[in-house]
């Protein structure tokens, strides 16, 4: 599995452990985030922005 | 005092010192100015001292913005990241924390058990309540980082103006709709405060509610469930306001009536004047630009930048939500205000002069060049703005 950083603040959301706090199990795909995902510490970046780790 | 060494690209050392290292110790004391006021009516007997921080925060305050002038120094790039780590600067938001709570308590104290006319009891609740709105600028330094113990913090001393759903609302809500008609913490050209403020404070509560809602759902937990994070906070607000109830009987009504609305109209006024009529423009596939640095309101004067974590270098606040506030940095050509907040809010409250002063400024800012279509305008109000400011097709600036 993969893991994806916000290119602003460096939130890291990885596949294998997902985010416990923002209820996404471990094992969820980022695909499988929803659509209008803002990344969760600083919310200026979105989906689309994450970069692939 | 401390400085930083860094080496330019070029391979040139540069040591920096930052001047205003302690002076941020302001932003830590400026929440007991209750107490001036407490101690000099207890001195000379006369009540009227209990209003003097009112005097401190909308006269002195501005003036000293007015005489201190302005401060466009930023610390060099190279430095940023060591000065953003420097232990000292987040220990200083640490310790106003529990400043916040005994400022509360000890105005509820000398409210609840000195015989006051009403005009000072009154007062005595305002000046808490605005002292208290300060505690939501320093929930909202901490609230924005990452650290666990930053934001146990933030959620904490927000107990204190009943406001535990800022933290969500801030940093998941405005921060992502910025700028945009549907942020109810951004306000429209032609939109008056007192408006602004029906549409604020029941819009942004809604927002955290669903926020919070949301996620917890994704969690299989109610949003009633205690892991809902507005829910803490606001327990807390529960404690403590029975607690001065209890302490301080029936009296504490009214003064924490007016205590809590004025911290909330203190959050309001900033908001306000953050983002008056600013506009995020849609791109071909209908999503907002990304928010830029002419989407904010700043002010470089440096009184009021240091009693309030330097809220006032808001552009670079919003392009980097988490850096601290001593490496927030000036750039050139940005929307400015007329003064630091404290002036600006002074103005916000007289709608009349507020349009006068603001509505030019918006308009001849470079991104807008008098183009409504790149202003958030009040909906009710556009008839009249389109009348008074809009080009006939065709017509050049």
């Amino acid at each position: 599995m993969s893991a994806y950083r916000c290119p602003e603040c460096g939130y890291l959301f990885d596949e294998d452990e997902g985010d416990e706090h923002e209820g996404y199990r471990p094992g969820t795909p980022f695909a499988k985030l929803p659509d209008d995902f803002a990344c969760p510490d600083c919310s200026v970046r979105f989906k689309d922005d994450f970069e692939k780790v | 005092m401390k400085g930083y060494t860094a080496t330019l690209p070029g391979g040139e050392a540069i040591y920096y010192v930052d001047r205003k290292r302690y002076l941020w110790t302001l932003s830590v004391l400026y929440p007991l100015q209750p107490f001036i006021g407490i101690w000099l009516h207890a001195e000379t007997g006369n009540q009227a001292w209990l209003l003097l921080p009112i005097f401190l925060g909308y006269v002195v305050n501005p003036l000293l913005d007015w005489v201190l002038g302005e401060d466009e120094n930023n610390p060099p790039e190279e430095v940023l990241l060591k000065l953003d780590r420097d232990p000292f600067y987040r220990i200083l938001t640490y310790l106003v924390v529990p400043l916040h709570f005994v400022s509360l308590i000890g105005a509820a104290w000398w409210a609840g058990t000195q015989s006051l006319s009403w005009w000072a009891f009154l007062g005595l609740a305002a000046v808490a309540g605005i002292t208290s709105g300060l505690g939501i600028n320093t929930g909202h330094e901490l609230g924005h980082k990452k650290s666990k113990i930053e934001r146990r913090l933030a959620k904490i001393v927000l107990a204190v103006p009943v406001y535990g759903h800022f933290w969500i609302e801030h940093n998941r809500g405005h921060h992502r709709d910025v700028s945009t008609p549907e942020d109810p913490a951004s306000s429209r050209m032609g939109e008056s405060i007192y408006r602004f403020a029906t549409r604020e404070i029941p819009g942004a509560f809604k927002r955290a509610w669903a926020i919070e809602k949301e996620r917890l759902e994704r969690r299989d937990k109610s949003a009633w469930d205690m892991n809902n994070q507005i829910l803490q906070s606001m327990s807390l607000s529960l404690v403590l306001q029975v607690g001065l109830l209890l302490a301080f009987g029936w009296k504490m009504i009214p003064f924490l009536l007016v205590h809590n609305v004025l911290a909330w109209w203190q959050l309001t006024s900033a908001n306000y004047v953050e983002h008056y009529g600013l506009l995020r423009l849609k791109d071909d596939k209908g999503r907002y630009e990304r928010c830029q640095p002419h989407h904010s309101w700043n002010s470089n004067h440096v009184f009021s930048n240091l009693v309030l974590f330097h809220l006032e270098r808001h552009s670079d606040h919003h392009a980097h939500p988490l850096r601290r506030y001593q490496s927030l940095r000036h750039f050139d050509n940005l929307p400015t205000l007329p003064s630091g907040y404290f002036g600006a809010y002074l103005l916000a409250w007289i709608p009349p002069l507020w349009f006068r002063v603001m509505d030019k400024a918006l308009l001849a800012l470079p991104h807008v060049n008098h183009d409504l279509t790149r202003v958030n305008i009040e909906p009710a109000k556009r008839a009249a703005i389109v009348q008074k400011y809009g080009r006939r097709p065709g017509e050049s600036s």
